[in-house]
């Protein structure tokens, strides 16, 4: 006797069944909060020092629990305002990825032919490059090119990464939503639509998308982590965003950690790239949770 | 089997002919982003900055930077592929020995680590698929996660603080270098000394190619061992090794082999970040040192190579796929 549960509450059952996703779901939403409650949790200003001189290199102490940089500020303070920033940028790069991915990778999945060729084949042939690479270079061109200034922001603005990560992230994103509508667009349901009379445009917002929801919500994710990696790595070689006397990122900080590491002061690297690969690995279980619910060919039995 | 073997040889030549078109396309964007990007004549005049016009004339001539693109580009390639290539900015020295140098010790890093990576990765993810839902496959799975979310240099930069000062701090002596090939000053080869260097970068650029590899490998053997044609086998009375070795793994691989050869791309992109943690006179380290530079004479090689290896290993990918699996129609 098979008791009738909605397939949202199913998708629901599956993803709490996956123990690593709810506990990261917990750790990702503890961290959001001391993030978003900023102006309480963090201890000092982004810039302040933790005490007068010598300040500078402190350990992990009482008046600063992370310890404190080379210009003896607070680690914890700065950790706060890095996450802050570098999660804006995942989540609104992600945002503009998914929107222009589901829109190209739609059309080319729906309309096929020519289109679906050109915009495949850039798309493979892009993913193949070494990201680094293509990154610094698209970064140079597009920051040079001035009439873009006013529209995508200097060089070392956070909106310039946004962009620019947007710019990248689609092409992933094309290609999981064009797979999907392949797959759903020879199905009964989509034939019936066409056949009473539905315009193309009307299929695809109304039954195409909704129905790849599931991998397009997993794209989401795995667009932010790379976007929150990409933003670090940038930053690690001193190409990230110089987000202004006021702020910092993470990948700032973990770039800092480089010169800390030959004087072994280590809470400068090991706390950074904690907190990344932290917020890397939990969004990662998060969208393999997500996938799992929301893939109906993984339904187990009980 | 001549047959089949006349069609794979003719697969091969048309994607080749695909591929040279694709070459010229990728490296005429790759001038144009680059000259857009780093402003070679700029970069000259920042470096020369006595330089003549007759001088900063000739190396415009040289270098194919004509105001026009295509004919810049032209110039170039004509330079190029008549081996007449252009002296570096920085230094007027020539291009081909640095990168001769990069590439060698590039592709002795990154064969070494593809060799560790994939066959620990694959012998994980045989692990694993084994006994899905057990234990070692939740414990496999796990810990390929945390390797996917742990980029290059925090495991580099980790390494390092343990190695470079930790080590020496808690027993007294360095156990593995963290920086460049040989200790500086040193001259010659040494086997021994080289092989100790490339330890740690070895292993960066090793985790990452395990955990993706054990992920594939994993999900490849689950979907083959779930097959009818497995089920035959075994109701043949075939016995359980045998089965798995003949028939799972070697079925499982097509993929693994596809993927390995399309996954070329995102290993150099961990080569050239490690390379730079670590000191190593690779191709990363020349890319990223050039590109401050906005050396164009050497960059320009360097993506020559980059985008070439990029298609063949595209290539590689196809034809494998196709050699591997005779159900792929050669159409």
């Amino acid at each position: 006797m098979l008791p009738t549960i909605s397939p949202r509450r199913m998708a629901f059952n599956r993803f709490v069944s996956h123990k690593a996703a709810v506990v990261s779901v917990f750790i990702l939403a503890t961290l959001v909060l001391f993030v978003a409650l900023s102006p309480f949790t963090a201890r000092y200003g982004v810039n302040e020092a933790v005490q007068a001189p010598p300040n500078y290199f402190l350990s992990p102490r009482a008046n600063a629990w992370l310890g404190t940089d080379d210009i003896g500020r607070d680690l914890y303070s700065r950790l706060i305002y890095g996450v802050r920033v570098s999660l804006i940028i995942g989540l609104f790069s992600a945002m503009i990825s998914v929107a222009i991915g589901c829109l190209v990778g739609s059309v080319a999945g729906f309309r096929g032919g020519r289109f679906d060729d050109v915009v495949m084949r850039v798309t493979d042939l892009f993913l193949a490059f070494p990201f680094l690479v293509t990154l610094l270079v698209m970064r140079n061109m597009l920051g040079a090119i001035t009439w873009l200034t006013p529209v995508i922001g200097e060089l070392s603005s956070v909106r310039f990464i946004i962009v620019l990560f947007a710019i990248f992230g689609w092409m992933g994103v094309a290609r999981i939503v064009r797979g999907q509508v392949l797959a759903l667009k020879e199905r009964e349901f989509i034939e019936a639509a066409r056949a009473v009379g539905a315009s193309r445009w009307y299929i695809v917002r109304r039954h195409l998308l909704p129905n790849s929801i599931g991998p397009i919500m997993v794209a989401l994710t795995f667009s932010v982590v790379s976007a929150i990696i990409g933003e670090s790595t940038l930053a690690f070689f001193g190409y990230g965003p110089q987000a202004g006397a006021g702020a910092t990122s993470l990948g700032i900080l973990v770039g800092q950690a480089k010169g800390a590491v030959n004087t072994g002061f280590w809470w400068l690297a090991l706390f950074p790239c904690l907190t990344l690969v932290t917020i890397a690995l939990t969004i990662n279980f998060i969208g393999d949770a997500l996938r799992d619910a929301t893939d109906p060919r993984m339904q187990k039995d009980g | 089997m001549g047959k089949y073997l006349y069609e794979v040889l003719r697969f091969v030549l048309r994607r080749l002919a695909w591929a040279v078109p694709t070459l010229f396309l990728v490296t005429f964007l790759v001038y144009v982003a680059l000259r857009i990007g780093t402003n070679p004549v700029e970069s000259y005049k920042r470096i020369n900055p006595r330089a003549t016009p007759a001088k900063i004339q000739q190396y415009i001539e040289v270098n194919g930077l004509d105001p026009n693109y295509v004919r810049g580009y032209f110039r170039w390639l004509v330079n190029f592929v008549t081996l007449d290539w252009p002296r570096s900015i920085k230094g007027s020295r020539e291009v081909w020995p640095q990168l001769k140098d990069a590439l060698a010790n590039t592709l002795r890093l990154g064969a070494a680590a593809s060799t560790v990576g994939i066959f620990f990765g694959l012998m994980l993810g045989i692990y694993a698929a084994l006994r899905p839902g057990g234990r070692r496959d939740v414990g496999v799975n796990t810990a390929a996660f945390v390797g996917i979310s742990i980029p290059p240099y925090v495991s580099a930069i980790l390494l390092q603080l343990v190695f470079a000062v930790y080590w020496s701090r808690w027993f007294g002596s360095t156990l593995f270098p963290t920086s460049g090939v040989y200790p500086p000053g040193h001259t010659g080869f040494n086997g021994w000394l080289m092989a100790k260097h490339m330890v740690l970068p070895v292993t960066v650029v090793a985790i990452q190619i395990i955990a993706v590899y054990a992920r594939y490998m994993r999900s490849s053997l689950l979907d083959v061992l779930s097959s009818e044609y497995m089920r035959t086998a075994r109701s043949k009375g075939i016995s359980e090794r045998r089965v798995l070795f003949k028939h799972g793994l070697r079925n499982a691989l097509i993929p693994v082999v596809t993927i390995a050869a399309l996954d070329v791309g995102s290993i150099v992109g961990g080569l050239i970040i490690t390379e730079n943690i670590f000191s190593y006179p690779g191709m990363g380290k020349y890319f990223l040192s050039s590109f401050g530079e906005g050396d164009f004479p050497l960059l320009m090689p360097w993506m020559v190579i980059i985008v070439a290896s990029v298609l063949l290993f595209n290539l590689l990918a196809d034809v494998s796929y196709a050699w591997l699996d005779p159900r792929i129609r050669l159409e």
